[in-house]
């Protein structure tokens, strides 16, 4: 029936044989995520209930999920308070999906929602949070609104006066060099079609690049898919997000698999020789400021960021664990380390990444969004140059509008802190 | 042009891909009322800052844009921090999350594709068209989508949302 994936989501969420692009429709929520926000999502919420006679009621509870990570333990009397707020809240509506700020419990909210199963093929997820993009991964249907919009979800169950969105479909030919990883491949993508190249559509990921992607990776995919502009990023659900749901977010049903129709109709293709790619770099301001690593080859650094909801996963701090044991960062530059996740802190500290990336120099932070929206925990000095895995390079981003933030992948970062500058693993700096 | 359209001065020009982190700096995420969100706007941009806070900006402003302003993060104070002011958005394009965000708040967006003007330009707007007085050029505006109007004639998302539950309890009875 010529549907693309996030037709299929819709068609269902809506419960409708089909959509067409450009409809408007108003699918039913499976998942509605806030982190700290939240604080402002109540608020709206009791705004909508005002004058109402009946009190404010939670559609359904089961289906929201809120989680703390942005300034976490909190940075100032003000957000603690508002989280505080939170708890309450949280307690008196019964929402169980909630994680505060606990080492057994807690991290970055998108690293939490995968994690602990809570996302699954074909649902449709709302988060007050521009990368809940990520969860596309799992081939859901997953995008960000803002707060007003997920009170009116709270209150409704759905997301209202939706627009079907058009497709973009991305064609990653081969698999990714040694040096190469899903970061260098986004980042690629954001540089060819720009920051507003797939404004108000979604992306459709395929290939075999993307088909012999760990889950992880082609989180970081949907995670960065919004720094095109994109509504969302989505990857065909497929085995490989079977075992992932099976083995490490122990989801014990197994869930039939939502796939674009053969024959669906995409507004744009766009192909990328993946086997043929070189480590990435966005350079300052701007995520689509994208250069081959070489070509800005031994910028000096000052600050060296491994982390966030798009590369601070296990496998990232493996890699980054990997190039670094045994060695030194380099004197005169901080390296902060910031795991997803307190899991991922957990299984990286059992498996020794931490204490080589310690004896390294790395500081290791608790787990959360850290610096990574320039709030607390690394703080850059004017004149500053931060070389970071995260996903946003916008002017100020880290909180000094005097400083540059450059976006890499992990291995990049880590063969970069040996050195102090700006390094291709392809160019000596290799393992 | 059609009666309705309003006379109003350009406050500010900026570019392409102007960020959330931009209008709305991370750092000041903890404030959240719409009532304490304008003090922060523009809150890197000092200069700009202190013209909104020492209201030297008059409501009804604009401030005009390229494309893709408001990208980045989907925080709600980027909106409501410039609905505080009363201000008016006049962009070439605009990020998916801030456009939905300024439709439910109600803050006036208007996407004008080829608009070209300056700071202290001033501007005639009408319902489909935008003339810059000081050049004389007349440009076009597009339409807000349907799925947007009914949110707007609302008066904003939380009476839309309001009316919608009310609803939907007495067609339960
Ligand atoms: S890690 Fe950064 S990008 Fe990810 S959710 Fe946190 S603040 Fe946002």
């Amino acid at each position: 029936m010529c549907m693309t994936l996030v037709q299929k989501i819709l068609a269902r969420a809506t419960g409708q044989s089909s959509v067409r692009v450009g409809d408007v429709v108003e699918p039913a929520v499976d998942l509605a995520m806030s982190h700290e926000n939240a604080a402002l999502v109540i608020n709206q919420f009791l705004e909508i209930y005002k004058g109402v006679p009946f009190p404010p009621k939670v559609w359904e509870p089961s289906k929201v999920a809120i989680i703390f990570d942005h300034r976490i333990p909190a940075e100032s009397a003000k957000t603690a308070t508002n989280q505080k707020k939170v708890r309450g809240f949280v307690a008196r509506h019964g929402i169980e999906k909630f994680h505060d700020i606990r080492g057994d419990e807690g991290g970055i909210c998108h690293q939490i929602l995968a994690e602990y199963g809570y996302v699954r093929p074909g649902y449709v997820v709302v988060g007050t949070d521009s990368h809940t993009t990520t969860h596309g991964a799992l081939g859901s249907l997953a995008f960000g609104i803002g707060a007003t919009e997920m009170a009116s979800v709270w209150t409704l169950g759905t997301v209202l006066n939706f627009e079907v969105p058009g497709t973009i479909k991305v064609e990653a030919q081969g698999r990714l060099g040694p040096h190469v990883s899903p970061k260098d491949l986004i980042l690629h993508l954001i540089g060819k079609i720009s920051a507003e190249g797939a404004n108000f559509r979604v992306i459709e990921f395929h290939g075999e690049a993307v088909r012999s992607m760990s889950t992880s990776g082609r989180m970081v995919l949907c995670n960065m898919s919004v720094e095109a502009g994109a509504t969302a990023g989505i990857v065909p659900a497929d085995e490989e997000t079977r075992r992932y749901l099976r083995d490490e977010a122990h989801v014990l049903q197994d869930i039939p698999p939502v796939v674009p129709d053969a024959d669906a109709l995409y507004d744009q293709v766009v192909e990328i020789d993946a086997a043929g790619l070189v480590p990435q770099l966005a350079c300052p301001h701007t995520v689509d400021n994208v250069v081959a690593v070489r070509e800005r080859q031994g910028v000096k650094v000052d600050q060296i960021v491994i982390g966030s909801c798009t590369n601070g996963r296990l496998e990232d701090l493996a890699t980054a664990a990997k190039i670094l044991k045994g060695k030194k960062v380099a004197p005169g530059v901080r390296m902060l380390v910031f795991p997803a996740s307190w899991r991922v802190y957990r299984k990286s500290l059992e498996k020794g990444y931490l204490s080589d990336l310690m004896a390294a120099g790395a500081v290791i932070m608790n787990p959360g969004c850290g610096c990574c929206l320039g709030v607390h925990q690394g703080a850059l000095a004017d004149g500053d140059v931060a070389l970071s895995t995260t996903n946003r390079n916008f002017l100020g981003r880290m909180g000094n509008p005097k400083s540059e933030v450059f976006l890499c992948s992990p291995e990049v970062a880590a063969v970069s802190a040996l050195t102090g500058v700006i390094t291709d693993p392809e160019e000596g700096g290799g393992r | 042009m059609k009666d309705g359209s309003i006379r109003a001065k350009v406050a500010y020009r900026v570019e392409n891909d102007l960020s959330t982190d931009a209008i709305y700096p991370g750092k000041y995420m903890a404030t959240v009322l719409p009532t304490e969100t304008p003090q922060y706007a523009f809150a890197d941009d000092v200069e700009f800052n202190q013209k909104l806070r020492s209201k030297q900006v008059p409501p009804g402003s604009v401030i005009v844009a390229g494309t893709n302003f408001g990208c980045g993060s989907s925080r709600e104070q980027a909106a409501s921090c410039l609905k505080g002011y009363n201000l008016i958005v006049l962009a070439r394009g605009f990020a998916r999350i801030f456009l939905q965000n300024a439709v439910n708040l109600g803050l006036r967006t208007l996407v004008c594709p080829d608009i070209e003007a300056h700071e202290g330009d001033e501007l005639e707007i009408g319902d489909a068209h935008v003339r810059n007085l000081n050049s004389g050029q007349t440009f076009a505006l597009q339409p807000l989508p349907e799925a947007r109007r009914a949110i707007v004639a609302a008066g904003g998302l939380i009476p839309y949302t309001r009316k919608r539950l009310l609803q939907s309890t007495a067609d339960a009875r």
